[in-house]
């Protein structure tokens, strides 16, 4: 089959492009989805009005020209808010996102390599996962000041011992592998060793949990607004939206479904984006899709 | 200092300890390779092979293997004990290593001209760009045709022979004295063995240096090996020339491997003879002869303490108490009289 191929001319770049948009749909249209909460988040103030202003006189008005999606409780922009709101959720998913994987790296590939350090790391590890993930972030947000910088932080803890545990399961894997060994009977050892022949062989794991800790880390960072830990509450967050809508559920059932539904749309994107991202690291699958 | 050997080992005692286990792996193991000479260390899977090459790498998981006794020199200086700093300053510069699978000893994420010249800048100090150029030597040295458009080329996009060529080229890159080749050739196809046997015995002459070659088919041993070693159950039970020990089989078990290699003319078509039994577990030492429990030729006495090898002939030693019976029964082998 090859052969045959071989003797085709190559297809074009675009044509290619589209092959593969053909096949994949689900990964082009999250790609799609990403890209566009991505340039929401940029051009946010291109997009919408103030979202911090307070309009008592129009408080839960229904959507109209000056703004589409109607007003809340306080009279303020729900479209601009909900506009907004994309910045810290696609912010706080993908600080977290790579802090993890800087951390949970370095240490699972110590815990990975070294074996009596690797014993008390993973020790602590099998402790803070033992405490719910939300949980441990509301401790670690209400014992630092009010702010973006303590959302994150707060959120990365919890999802680092997820990291170094992979990390280091990998890395005990790799190490074993022949081509460890023969790089070892050349003469390579230490900090090359690990950064040559050990590290790049855990990348396609480590990328795929990145992506499930920046999902989790968005729905993370809604729950801790939601319940008014981290951010202070005039900051546009989607969570805060939702926490601030669920005094007017009844009444205006749909203040809480604009935050909620573009939460989803953007969780469900970033983890289908992983999962298909661990089924083309994955050789046997993507050979099958012809990825 | 010229003519004393490159690699003598010594009384070379290893252990493994594994929950709580002990598993005796090499007994006593002495051998010489003496400079320019390749020397094969042959027996089945599981005797010790391998390991006594990693023992020489110092490759051995440091955790649970243990020499016991023994010592392993490197052109005289001890390998035993030396610091990890030292023996890292010797592999790959002064031994070099090709291992049995090709398909995985080089590192896929990188091209092979980087993995090779990553062997020649760890131990020359010379610029990137020298080290590329000597990656371009070393490929071209081992026949890999275009080798300058080859050094950009990743693992998967070589077959097996040209990976296991390459792995050689990594190996000789810093020009070391003694190459282990741990079978070498086992993965590969027969047509290709050939190939890799034959580039091997040419880089030795070519370059000087010395080939302990580990493998267990006895066939590799005849085309290429000066020297032989039969290796069972972590011990060496009878060394020689390989002409002298294809022509006299002084060791029960060295005449089992014989008898086992199929196409003569008495069993063409017919059954594959074999060796009854299994290897023994080495979970304790052994006073006697190990083989004798699955030999053809023991008696009662194979089961007491064993004597110092005997010496058949200059050069050529046995284990074995029963030598004497193994050649006369022997003599009439197919192989043993082509070789005679």
């Amino acid at each position: 089959m090859s052969v045959i191929e071989t003797h085709r001319t190559a297809p074009s770049p675009v044509s290619r492009w589209l092959d593969y948009a053909r096949r994949n749909p689900a990964t082009v249209i999250c790609c799609a989805l990403l890209l566009a909460f991505l340039l929401i988040a940029i051009f946010a103030p291109l997009l919408a009005g103030d979202p911090l202003k307070i309009n008592p006189a129009l408080r839960l008005k229904p959507p109209s020209d000056d703004a589409i999606w109607g007003r809340d409780h306080l009279g303020r922009d729900v479209f601009a808010r909900a506009i907004y709101g994309t910045r810290v959720s696609m912010l706080v998913g993908f600080s977290v996102a790579i802090l993890v994987t800087l951390f949970g790296v370095a240490i699972g590939v110590y815990a990975g390599l070294s074996p009596i350090g690797g014993a008390v790391v993973m020790r602590l590890t099998d402790a803070m996962m033992a405490i719910p993930a939300v949980l441990l972030a509301i401790a670690f947000a209400s014992l630092m000041n009010a702010g973006l910088l303590t959302v994150i932080i707060a959120i990365t803890i919890p999802e680092v011992p997820r990291m170094v545990r992979l990390v280091r399961s990998v890395v005990l894997g790799v190490r074993q592998q022949l081509h460890v060994t023969a790089a070892i009977s050349i003469g390579t050892s230490g900090l090359p060793l690990v950064w040559r022949h050990i590290l790049p062989n855990t990348l396609g794991p480590v990328l795929v949990q990145a992506t499930y800790a920046c999902a989790s880390a968005i729905i993370a960072s809604a729950v801790l607004s939601f319940l008014g830990v981290g951010l202070s509450p005039e900051v546009p967050s989607w969570g805060g939206m939702m926490a601030d809508a669920r005094q007017q559920f009844r009444i205006h059932p749909i203040l809480m479904l604009y935050p909620g539904v573009l939460l989803s749309l953007l969780v469900l994107a970033v983890n289908i984006l992983g999962d298909r991202l661990s089924d083309a690291l994955d050789q046997r699958k993507s050979r099958r899709s012809g990825l | 200092m010229s003519h004393s050997p490159i690699l003598e080992v010594d009384n070379l005692s290893l252990e493994f300890h594994t929950d709580g286990r002990t598993v005796y792996a090499l007994d006593k193991v002495s051998f010489n390779l003496a400079r320019g000479e390749t020397l094969s260390l042959v027996g089945e899977s599981g005797c010790g092979k391998s390991v006594t090459a990693m023992a020489v790498m110092g490759l051995l998981p440091k955790g649970n293997a243990r020499i016991t006794s023994g010592n392993i020199r490197l052109a005289g200086t001890d390998l035993v004990g030396m610091p990890e700093r030292q023996m890292q300053a010797i592999r790959g510069n002064r031994i070099g290593m090709v291992f049995q699978d090709p398909m995985s000893s080089l590192n896929p994420v990188h091209t092979i001209g980087m993995q090779i010249a990553e062997a020649v800048q760890r131990h020359k100090h010379v610029s990137r760009h020298d080290a590329w150029a000597r990656a371009r030597q070393m490929l071209d040295l081992v026949r890999i045709p275009d080798a300058g458009s080859r050094l950009t080329a990743y693992p998967h996009e070589l077959s097996g022979g040209q990976r296991q060529r390459v792995m050689i080229a990594m190996a000789l890159a810093c020009d070391p004295e003694l190459l282990i080749a741990d079978e070498p050739t086992t993965a590969l196809d027969v047509t290709v063995q050939a190939q890799i046997l034959e580039l091997i015995a040419d880089l030795k002459t070519e370059l000087g240096m010395s080939v302990l070659l580990i493998t267990h088919d006895l066939g590799v041993v005849a085309a290429t090996a000066d020297r032989m070693m039969v290796m069972y159950a972590g011990r060496i039970v009878e060394e020689g020339p390989v002409e002298r020990i294809f022509a006299r089989p002084s060791h029960g078990y060295t005449a089992g491997l014989l008898r086992s290699l199929p196409g003569h003319e008495s069993q063409r078509r017919g059954v594959l003879t074999e060796i009854a039994g299994t290897v023994p577990r080495l979970d304790r030492p052994v006073e006697g002869c190990v083989y004798a429990p699955r030999c053809a030729f023991a008696e009662a006495g194979c089961g007491a303490p064993l004597p110092p090898a005997r010496q058949i002939e200059a050069g050529h030693r046995s284990a074995c108490i029963r030598e004497a019976a193994v050649f006369a029964e022997m003599s009439n082998n197919e192989i043993v009289r082509s070789w005679a």
